[in-house]
């Protein structure tokens, strides 16, 4: 079953709401990560509000569903999310970043409800989401983990080390999902480390290979839908084409807002186009 | 606003590496901040951005150096002090091979990016590797400098943590220094405070405070922390009788701790402290934030050596 148009609307209505909330926190605190947070929004949105059984109240569970944001950089969009979900009030995302506060540049799983696990350091996070689901399936139960990984991250060998554990332990339950904007720090991956052919890599490595695009709420909800269902002892990967900075057009497929602090100017302009986007 | 380290780095790098053909630049998709992009724009032949690949990147450093060039190897400390650890250890140190590695955003300079991101334990693992010289620059003179010695005189394997901040500057230009030797800053007669990084510069605020006050506090650029002048330890300790190390590390395996080994293998009982992280994990704010935050700021280090001072047996009140 796909979601209804009605269902469609209002996340994407949530999407462009989460967008201009972003950008206007990140230009507030003159800190933190634009670029990789509006390009990962929708897969996040789509994974909390829809396909992930995750909620404040079986946070505690051994079967819930986990999320790992591999690419730890766009935790404010993580943080967006976890608050619409309830984990911590919406005005606590002021004190992103500041000391003190639960909410750290990176996500941090001991300080803050419903992070999963810790990461910033790029590469680590498809090796725990193989742990836990081999937990998983030691305990019993078929809770799905979703590990959220950025296309530049993907360099890093340990992915495709954790790629093959996850083919020989046939970690069915295991859904990676790349945020494949084609753009890294440096810029663009093309340049930077030319990937190949990723969907023939992931699918030599033993994986189901998925792709759709990563800012269709309705393409990303089949996809991860499919993912889900696919009970054949492999994993899979959903290669989500997206755009780096997606929403606010100086900011879209270009690494120059990967990490910079957002002046008075760019703000402005950015909100007309949120702004604009959100009232249409 | 003071020059950022990681600038005068970056320029350095492009200077004398442009002038040496045997100097190869490596980086992990990090090259616009740790300023390897400088190099890389005005010598692209000697330059290798590997994508986010640190364990690749480091190897092929030591294949370089196998090859007879001078590899500068590039990215955040936390990040070459950990998934680098295995090539620097095993190739690069163990065969004693020409290899730079530079650590950028060392101590707290990752600021809002938090702790992942903070480097505490760089100078540790470094400090482990049998031969790797170990260094710590403080200021925008010295930082030249040291590229400078690193590319014409240095052979063998050399780790430099790095500040992507500024502070000072502490040197006049044309400052001379010598590996190995720490750099006396400043004279005094009622303690002395060994430092590194930028805690020289914070020190230096800290013990001109403390001269207003009466005391008179000896202070030492501790650049080099691996090999150590360890008979500047052992002089500053007969001569002044009290001992403070600072800086922005753990005090777990760092100038701290290399200082105590000295006083303590030397019979050396003076009153002596230890100002640095102590042993947990930083978190996010912004630079100066953290650095008081964590207890490195200079009225800290004031404190610090004034109970120090005051230790001293027969000292006054
Ligand atoms: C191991 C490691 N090396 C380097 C970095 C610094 N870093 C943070 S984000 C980033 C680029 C990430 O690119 P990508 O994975 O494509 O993410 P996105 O485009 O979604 O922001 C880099 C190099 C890091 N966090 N971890
Ligand atoms: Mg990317």
């Amino acid at each position: 079953m796909s979601l209804t148009k009605d269902r469609v609307m209002e996340l994407e209505t949530l999407c462009r709401r989460f967008r201009t909330d972003t950008i206007a926190l990140l230009h507030r605190l003159q800190t933190g990560h634009a670029g990789g947070s509006l390009s990962v929004c929708e897969i996040l949105t789509v994974l909390y509000m829809e396909c992930a059984n995750i909620s404040v109240d079986n946070r505690c569970a051994p079967d819930r569903d986990r999320v790992v944001l591999s690419k730890g950089h766009a935790a404010p969009m993580l943080y967006r999310c976890l608050s619409e979900k309830g984990f911590f009030p919406l005005e606590e995302l002021e004190t992103l970043r500041q000391p003190g506060s639960r909410l750290q540049g990176h996500p941090s799983m001991g300080k803050t409800p419903g992070v999963e696990l810790s990461t910033g350091p790029l590469g680590l996070g498809l090796s725990a989401g193989v742990g836990m689901a081999c937990a998983n399936r030691l305990q019993g139960n078929g809770a799905c983990v979703f590990v959220v990984l950025g296309d530049g991250e993907l360099d890093e060998g340990t992915v495709w080390e954790a790629a093959m554990a996850a083919a020989k332990f046939r970690c069915d339950r295991l859904i990676a999902i790349v945020d494949w904007n084609k753009v890294q720090l440096d810029g663009m991956t093309r340049d930077v480390m030319p990937m190949g052919d990723l969907r023939g890599k992931w699918s030599t490595f033993g994986w189901n290979v998925l792709e759709c695009d990563g800012h269709d709420i309705a393409q990303l909800y089949d996809a991860i839908q499919t993912a889900k269902g696919l009970a054949d002892g492999k994993p899979c990967v959903i290669l989500a084409n997206t755009v780096k900075g997606k929403g606010v057009s100086f900011m879209e497929n270009t690494n120059l807002y990967h990490g910079k602090a957002i002046d008075d100017d760019e703000f402005s302009r950015a909100m007309l186009e949120l702004e604009g986007a959100e009232n249409a | 606003m003071p020059e950022a380290l990681r600038d005068v780095y970056g320029e350095s790098l492009r200077r004398y590496g442009l002038a040496n053909d045997r100097v190869v630049v490596l980086d992990a998709d990090l090259a616009t901040s740790t300023k390897s992009v400088l190099f890389g724009k005005a010598c692209p032949d000697r330059f290798f951005d590997v994508g986010i690949a640190e364990a690749n990147m480091v190897s092929m450093a030591a294949g370089f150096a196998a090859c007879g060039y001078i590899p500068f190897v590039n990215t955040f400390a936390t990040f070459i002090a950990s998934i680098g650890a295995v090539s620097a250890k095993c190739l690069i140190g163990y065969s004693h091979l020409n290899v730079r590695l530079m650590g950028g955003n060392n101590g707290l300079t990752g600021g809002y990016d938090g702790a992942t991101h903070h480097c505490l334990d760089d100078i540790n693992v470094m400090r482990g590797i049998p031969g790797m010289l170990v260094t710590s620059p403080c200021d925008p003179v010295q930082m030249d400098w040291l590229v400078q010695t690193l590319i014409d005189d240095y052979r063998g394997p050399a780790y430099v943590s790095i500040s992507r901040m500024g502070a000072g500057p502490v040197y006049k230009a044309g400052e001379r220094f010598t590996l190995g030797k720490a750099k006396r800053v400043c004279a005094g007669a009622d303690a002395t405070v060994f430092a590194c990084g930028l805690s020289v510069p914070r020190a230096l605020e800290a013990v001109d405070r403390l001269r207003q006050e009466g005391l008179s506090i000896a202070l030492w650029d501790m650049f080099t922390l691996k090999p150590l002048d360890e008979e500047a330890v052992r002089d500053a300790a007969r001569e002044t009788g009290a001992i403070v190390a600072v800086e922005e590390h753990s005090v777990l395996g760092g100038l701290g701790t290399a200082v105590a080994e000295v006083l303590a293998e030397s019979g050396l009982a003076v009153p002596f402290r230890r100002v640095g992280i102590r042993d947990r994990y930083t978190e996010s704010g912004s630079y100066p934030q953290l650095v008081e935050a964590f207890g490195l700021g200079v009225d800290a280090i004031a404190d610090a050596v004034r109970q120090t001072v005051a230790r001293k047996k027969g000292a006054r009140g």
